[in-house]
C-alpha cells in the first residue's frame, strides 16, 4: 500500500476513499464503491428493468439509488407515456425510497434534496452528472449498461485522472456569470480539452460564486470533456446543504493539497466579458460583442445548466418592468419545482411573465430535443449547455448559447445584446 | 485477413448525430435508422456488417446515451478509428461491445478504402499496407469487447447464457 503523506489532489482523495485505499496515483485503474447512483426515466428503468429481469439480479442497495422523471415528462405521445409508465411502475414495484417524479431536472432536484454531499462518490445516468462536483463529490455520467453493472454490484472501475486546475482570480463584473467563465474556457480548450481528466475550479472568483453558479460550472465540465468538474466544498456549500436538509459533512479533507501533481491554468475574472457560443458547438465561443446585433426569434431559459433560481433571478433583473421585443418568443422552463416556487414567491416569475415569457414544465424540455422542439430556420439564444446541430429540434435551427443575463437582454432587444448595456 | 470498408467522417461527431433526440424514445432498431442522418444520410441504409468508421478528433462528444454506440453495433460496424474520443463515449462503446481504436494517424485513411485490423497489437493496416499504430487499451476492456459487452459478462456472472 502507498503511504498517504504524498500531496494529493481533491480528485485523488475522493477516489482513494471510494476505492478503500490510502492514496491513488493518476493512471491507476481502481474499483470504487458507489455511494449514490442516480438515473432518469430515459436512461433508467426503461433500460435497467429488462436487463435486471433477464439477469435475475437485484438492486444492490435501494437506499443508494435515486430515480428522477425529467426527460419524457410531461408525456406527449404514446412512446413517452410508455417510458414514464415503466419508470413509475418499476419504482412502485421495487419500493424505491428516493423517487422524484416531474419535480424538475435530476442534476438540480437531487442536490436540492440533500442527496449529494462532500466526499461522496456518485454516478449518474446522464452526461451532466459532473454537476455533483460542485458539492465536492466525485460524480460522473455513465451509460445504461454500465449503470446496470453499478446497480447489481455497487461498484465501478475508474482510471485515476490527472487534475487540470482552473484558477480564477479577481472578481466578476456585474452581468458576467459562471456561464461566461465556462464558455470562455470552452473557447480556449475546446469540447474535449478536459481529456476525461478531473477539472477543478478554484480561486477567489470561484469561491465567491453562489452554490447554483458553481453548479453551472461543474455541469458544463461535461462540455469540456472532463470526467468530473470539482469545487472544494466550503462554508457556501455547507450552508446550502444545510438548507437542503442534508446531514452535516466533514469538509476538512476535501481539498487539493499544496504541492499535489496538477496542471494549473490561470484566468482573471475581472477582465471577463459576457460570452456567446455560436452554432453548432459550445466551444465555438467568443465575446458577446462578436455576435451583437444578430437577430433572434427565440430566447430560451431552460435546463439544468441555465434555469435554476439564480438563473431566473438574473433574467428577471434584466427584464424587470419591460417587455421582450416584438416577434421574439421568450420560453422559460425552470429547472425544478422548488426553484419555480421560490421564483414565484419572490416575484421573479411574475417579472418574467409580465415581460412576455411563456412558462414551460420543469423538465428537460427543448434542451435535449425530447420535449418541445424548435422549428426550422429559427435563430435561438439559449441558456442551455449544448448547441449541436439538430439537438434542440430542427437541423436548420441556429442555436447560440449564453448566460441567462445575455439571453434576457437579447430577448429584450430582439438581437444578441451585451447585458451590461441593459443593466447599466 | 478480413478487410473492412471505411466510412470517413469529420471531427466532433456528437452523440446527438449518432442517436438523434427525436428518435430516442424508440428502441435501438429504430434509432439506428436515423444514425448520422444529418451528416451522412445514406449511412444507415448502406453501411454493411464488417464496415468501420474513421473519424476526426473528439468522436462521441455529448450525451451519456449509450445508444450512440449501440446503434453502430446494431448496424454491424466493427470499430471506430479516430485520433480521440469522448471519455464517456469510450466507456459506453466497450460496454456495448464496440471496439474504439485511438489512432493518431487516422486521417491518412480514405473513404471507401479497405483496411485490416490488428486487434492483438492494436493497429490499422491501410489498403496500401501502411501500419497505423493505435494507443494501448487495458486488457479487461478488450475482453469486454470480445465477450460482446458488459451485459454478456454480467450474464455469465449471473449464470445465464451470453447472447451473440
Amino acid at each position: 500500500m502507498l503511504q498517504p503523506p504524498v500531496a494529493q489532489t481533491l480528485a485523488q482523495k475522493l477516489i482513494a476513499r471510494a476505492a478503500g485505499r490510502a492514496a491513488v496515483m493518476p493512471g491507476d485503474i481502481v474499483n470504487c464503491k458507489v455511494d449514490l447512483a442516480m438515473f432518469h426515466d430515459s436512461s433508467g428503468p426503461r433500460r435497467l428493468k429488462p436487463m435486471l429481469e433477464e439477469l435475475g439480479a437485484q438492486i444492490w442497495d435501494k437506499s443508494r439509488v435515486v430515480l428522477v422523471m425529467d426527460h419524457y415528462v410531461p408525456e406527449r405521445d404514446d412512446e413517452s407515456r410508455q417510458i414514464v409508465r415503466i419508470a413509475r411502475d418499476w419504482a412502485r414495484e421495487q419500493k424505491l425510497p428516493h423517487v422524484y417524479d416531474s419535480q424538475g431536472i435530476c442534476h438540480v432536484v437531487v442536490p436540492q434534496h440533500g442527496h449529494i454531499r462532500p466526499g461522496m462518490f456518485c454516478v449518474g445516468g446522464d452526461s451532466h452528472s459532473p454537476t455533483g462536483g460542485a458539492f465536492g463529490a466525485y460524480m460522473f455520467g455513465i451509460g445504461s449498461t454500465e449503470m446496470l453493472g453499478v446497480v447489481v454490484t455497487g461498484e465501478i472501475w475508474l482510471r485515476v485522472p490527472h487534475t487540470l486546475q482552473m484558477h480564477w482570480s479577481g472578481e466578476l463584473q456585474k452581468g458576467v456569470t459562471a456561464k461566461d467563465m465556462m464558455l470562455h474556457m470552452l473557447g480556449r480548450f475546446g469540447m474535449n480539452g478536459g481529456q476525461y481528466q478531473a477539472v477543478e475550479f478554484c480561486g477567489p472568483a470561484v469561491q465567491a460564486l453562489a452554490m447554483q453558479e458553481r453548479m453551472t460550472l461543474s455541469n458544463m465540465s461535461a462540455e469540456l470533456g472532463a470526467q468530473v468538474g470539482l469545487i472544494a466544498p466550503d462554508a457556501t456549500t455547507a450552508s446550502w446543504l444545510q438548507a437542503a436538509g442534508a446531514p452535516a459533512s466533514d469538509l476538512r479533507d476535501w481539498h487539493t493539497d499544496a504541492g499535489a501533481p496538477l496542471m494549473r491554468h490561470a484566468f482573471d475574472a475581472g477582465t471577463l466579458t459576457p460570452y456567446v457560443a455560436a452554432p453548432h458547438s459550445p466551444a465555438n465561443a467568443d465575446v458577446v460583442g462578436r455576435y451583437s446585433g444578430t437577430r433572434v426569434d427565440v430566447a430560451y431559459i431552460g435546463a439544468c445548466t441555465g434555469a435554476k433560481l439564480d438563473d431566473l433571478r438574473a433574467a428577471a433583473e434584466v427584464l424587470r418592468g419591460q417587455r421582450v421585443a416584438s416577434g421574439v418568443r421568450l420560453m422559460v422552463a425552470p429547472a425544478s419545482q422548488q426553484d419555480q416556487a421560490a421564483a414565484q414567491k419572490e416575484g421573479v416569475l411574475q417579472v418574467l411573465l409580465d415581460a412576455g415569457a411563456e412558462l414551460f414544465p420543469t423538465a428537460c424540455g427543448a434542451c435535449a430535443g425530447y420535449g418541445e422542439t424548435l422549428g426550422d430556420n429559427t435563430t435561438v439564444i439559449s441558456s442551455t449547455a449544448r448547441n449541436f446541430k439538430g439537438r434542440m429540434g430542427s437541423a436548420t435551427a441556429q442555436v447560440y448559447l449564453a448566460s441567462p443575463y445575455t439571453v434576457a437582454a437579447s430577448a429584450l432587444r430582439g438581437v444578441i445584446t451585451d447585458p451590461r448595456e441593459v443593466l447599466a | 485477413m478480413r478487410t473492412h470498408r471505411v466510412w470517413k467522417l469529420g471531427s466532433d461527431i456528437d452523440t446527438d448525430v449518432l442517436a438523434p433526440g427525436h428518435a430516442m424514445k424508440h428502441g435501438i432498431d429504430k434509432i439506428a435508422a436515423f444514425c448520422l442522418e444529418s451528416v451522412r444520410p445514406e449511412f444507415a441504409s448502406q453501411v454493411q456488417p464488417g464496415d468501420v468508421i474513421v473519424a476526426g478528433p473528439n468522436f462521441g462528444i455529448g450525451s451519456s446515451r449509450e445508444q450512440a454506440a449501440a446503434v453502430l453495433v446494431k448496424l454491424g460496424v466493427v470499430a471506430v478509428i479516430a485520433p480521440s474520443f469522448s471519455g464517456l463515449y469510450f466507456r459506453n462503446a466497450f460496454n456495448v461491445g464496440l471496439l474504439l481504436l485511438t489512432c493518431p494517424e487516422a486521417d491518412l485513411l480514405q473513404e471507401a478504402e479497405r483496411v485490416t485490423l490488428d486487434t492483438q497489437d492494436l493497429a490499422v493496416i491501410s489498403g496500401a499496407g501502411r501500419r497505423l499504430a493505435c494507443e494501448p487499451i487495458p486488457e479487461f476492456l478488450l475482453d469486454m469487447v470480445r465477450s460482446g459487452g458488459l451485459l454478456n459478462q454480467l450474464r455469465i456472472r449471473f449464470g445465464k447464457e451470453p447472447v451473440q
